[in-house]
């Protein structure tokens, strides 16, 4: 069922200036903030906890509880995730360029509530347009005292600071984020302390919220925790954008209220997807970035809710869905996937560094015809070596969860595609077509 | 080769005292050098490594990591090629081979004029105008061969200049304030004095 839920954080995008700190102040901009300045930050944290808005960056924790865990200490920090790197997810992108004054407002809620009085929003470093949109709309905050020595009036002392990235999709995870930001090479930290709300930046307590996260706070401290919470189904409260792309007819981002709409809908519908890209047979899709396993035309029914896609042996993750059609090759696709973990692989941890190549290699063969049939067993095991059992939640050889999330598209072919596997074999190549620009 | 200019060594003090610790402003200072100079040179890192507080070495071991930072020479234009997942369906090896034919380079080299450096991405999250291409961290897409050769002329000609900034030149907006809340409560964050041990100039070569 497609629902026409209010547009929580993409209500500017469109207006052809909604990044101005004008066009903001004359959309409602900066009344969430003045309205939380006038309550109690325990009592914005309880709106927040309300509305159970779980984070947005793809583990999906709630928002207040993580509040919550921040240790008490005289120096605490605020780091804000727009790093967003996660093949097919585009949303915090559309957010920085098009409403970066929404994030500055988000932060300075969520900074209020949490006490903290220094913030950071750590921006990937890609987005040179987002970022000089930021920036921008950063030094207009201040100017118009939104930030700064008194926010608006309230005795309350926040500094921001926009922090570009420089490429390097392991910085999404937050201690390697925190460690980028500490002016390192971005090396996930070991756990324990699993949360940087115990042990963050400098060693000091940290809260790391998504950029969509905070950029829900404005409308939840305008309208209520309730009001946000009676949206969505279940824990998977509000609405949330999805990141739609692959091989449909129209790839984009769309706010959609949760666990209501399915991912038929999402992928069909004509004010969403519109279908397959030249009507074509769905074959597979991605349900929650290229970490979890993928899922077939008979889940094409599962509402977009976290619980039940969890159910349902995958997670929606960061929200972005990837179609494959007929003329797919699944072979090629979980190629492309572990190519990219090799990669990106931050190299601390062996069972990542090294089995990232090896399935990144034998997939290659494999697609390209060199493989041999026992390739196939062979590649299952360099992932059970990474995530012993090959289940799903994954198994964790090693620091960060980046390496248990390399099997997921491999064993995903490998289950919902065996056939596909062993003609590469016998016939010694690729017997899908070969994936092309579509003109016209 | 270049050593940071007195108006970078400025902006760059302006950015390392918007931190509590020297050591965070490492890769806003070498996104400022490749910004000068197009890439990192030697002498570059050893100015920011003095600024940090830190070994030249410790400058290279950090932004050898990111993509981003280029410690060797690269082309005026920086074109950038995803081909992750959701590109590669809407065919942007197709895309790459053409490059490399435009070009006459393969990924990671530069035209022997200096004007292009052909590099392939990992996703750029511009998913929904696949296949998408960079150039000097500019999006462009969708972008299929004609289009690649169009772009490619607009930039030799110069007709992007406005659009496409040189290599190197991330934002090119500063910001424009100090931290007023900070010095206000000089509780020792970015305003203070830095501790010897953190003060520029004091690393051993």
């Amino acid at each position: 069922m497609i629902t026409t839920p209010p547009r929580i954080v993409t209500s500017r995008v469109g207006l052809p200036d909604s990044f101005t700190l004008e066009r903001y102040l004359a959309t409602g901009g900066y009344a969430g903030l003045r309205q939380a300045l006038s309550m109690a930050p325990a009592d914005v944290a309880a709106e927040v906890n309300k509305a159970s808005l779980l984070g947005r960056g793809g583990a999906g924790f709630p928002a207040g509880r993580k509040w919550s865990m921040l240790r008490k200490a005289a120096t605490t920090y605020l780091v804000v995730n727009g790093d967003e790197s996660e093949p097919a997810t585009f949303k915090d992108h559309m957010l920085i360029e098009n409403d970066p004054h929404q994030i500055i407002e988000g932060t300075a809620i969520a900074a209020y509530a949490t006490g903290v009085e220094q913030a950071f929003i750590y921006c990937r470093g890609e987005f040179a347009l987002g970022l000089e949109r930021l920036v921008q709309a950063c030094n207009e905050a201040y100017a118009y005292g939104a930030v700064g020595a008194d926010v608006l009036g309230s005795g309350y002392a926040l500094d921001i600071v926009i922090h570009p990235g420089a490429g390097a999709y392991i910085c999404g995870e937050e201690t390697a984020l925190l460690e980028s930001l500490e002016g390192k090479r971005g090396f996930p930290r070991i756990k324990p302390p699993y949360f940087p709300a115990a042990v963050g930046l400098y060693g000091e307590p940290t809260v790391v919220n998504n950029v969509e996260t905070v950029s829900s706070l404005p409308w939840i401290v305008l309208h209520g925790g309730d009001a946000f919470a009676a949206l969505g189904e279940g824990s998977s409260t509000g609405t949330r954008l999805f990141a739609l792309s692959g091989r449909v007819e129209h790839p984009g981002w769309f706010e959609i209220e949760m666990g209501k709409t399915t991912f038929r809908d999402l992928i069909y519908d004509p004010s969403l997807g519109g279908g397959i890209a030249g009507g074509m047979p769905l074959r597979a899709f991605i349900p929650g970035g290229v970490s979890s396993p993928w899922f077939g035309p008979e889940q094409l029914d599962l509402e977009l809710n976290q619980e039940a896609v969890g159910k349902a042996g995958s997670m929606l993750g960061s929200g972005s869905v990837v179609v494959m059609d007929s003329d797919t090759c699944p072979v090629r696709a979980a190629w492309r996937i572990a190519r990219f973990f090799n990669r990106e692989s931050c190299g601390q941890c062996t069972p990542c560094r090294e089995g990232s190549g090896w399935i990144e290699k034998i997939m290659h063969r494999l697609e390209n015809g060199l493989g041999r049939e026992e390739d196939i067993a062979l590649v299952l095991d360099a992932c059970d070596n990474i995530s012993p059992g090959l289940n799903w939640p994954p198994q964790q050889t090693t620091i960060c969860v980046f390496g248990p999330s390399i099997p997921a598209s491999i064993v995903s072919v490998a289950k919902m595609f065996p056939d596909d596997l062993l003609v590469h074999v016998e016939e010694g190549g690729c017997p899908f077509p070969a994936d092309a620009v579509r003109r016209g | 080769m270049a050593r940071l200019s007195p108006a970078t060594r400025a902006r760059a003090e302006a950015i390392v005292a918007c931190y509590p610790k020297r050591r965070s402003a490492l890769i806003p200072l070498c996104h400022l050098a490749q910004a000068q100079d197009g890439f990192l040179t030697e002498e570059a890192m050893e100015d920011i490594a003095g600024l940090l507080g830190c070994t030249p070495a410790e400058v290279r071991g950090t932004a050898s990591f990111y993509d981003m930072l280029h410690t060797e020479p690269v082309g005026r234009h920086v074109v950038t090629v995803c081909t992750n997942i959701a590109c590669m369906l809407a065919g942007a090896y197709e895309v790459l081979d053409h490059a490399e034919a435009l070009f006459g380079i393969s990924v990671g080299q530069t035209t022997a004029d200096g004007e292009f450096t052909l590099e392939e991405a990992e996703c750029l999250a511009g998913c929904d105008h696949a296949p998408c291409v960079q150039v000097n961290s500019r999006f462009f897409g969708p972008v299929d061969p004609d289009g690649l050769d169009a772009l490619a002329e607009d930039l030799r000609a110069g007709h992007l200049r406005e659009t496409v900034p040189a290599h190197g030149i991330l934002s090119r907006v500063e910001r424009n304030v100090g931290l007023p809340a900070r010095e206000a409560r000089s509780r020792g964050g970015a305003g203070r004095q830095p501790r010897p041990s953190e003060a520029p100039g004091t690393v051993a070569r």
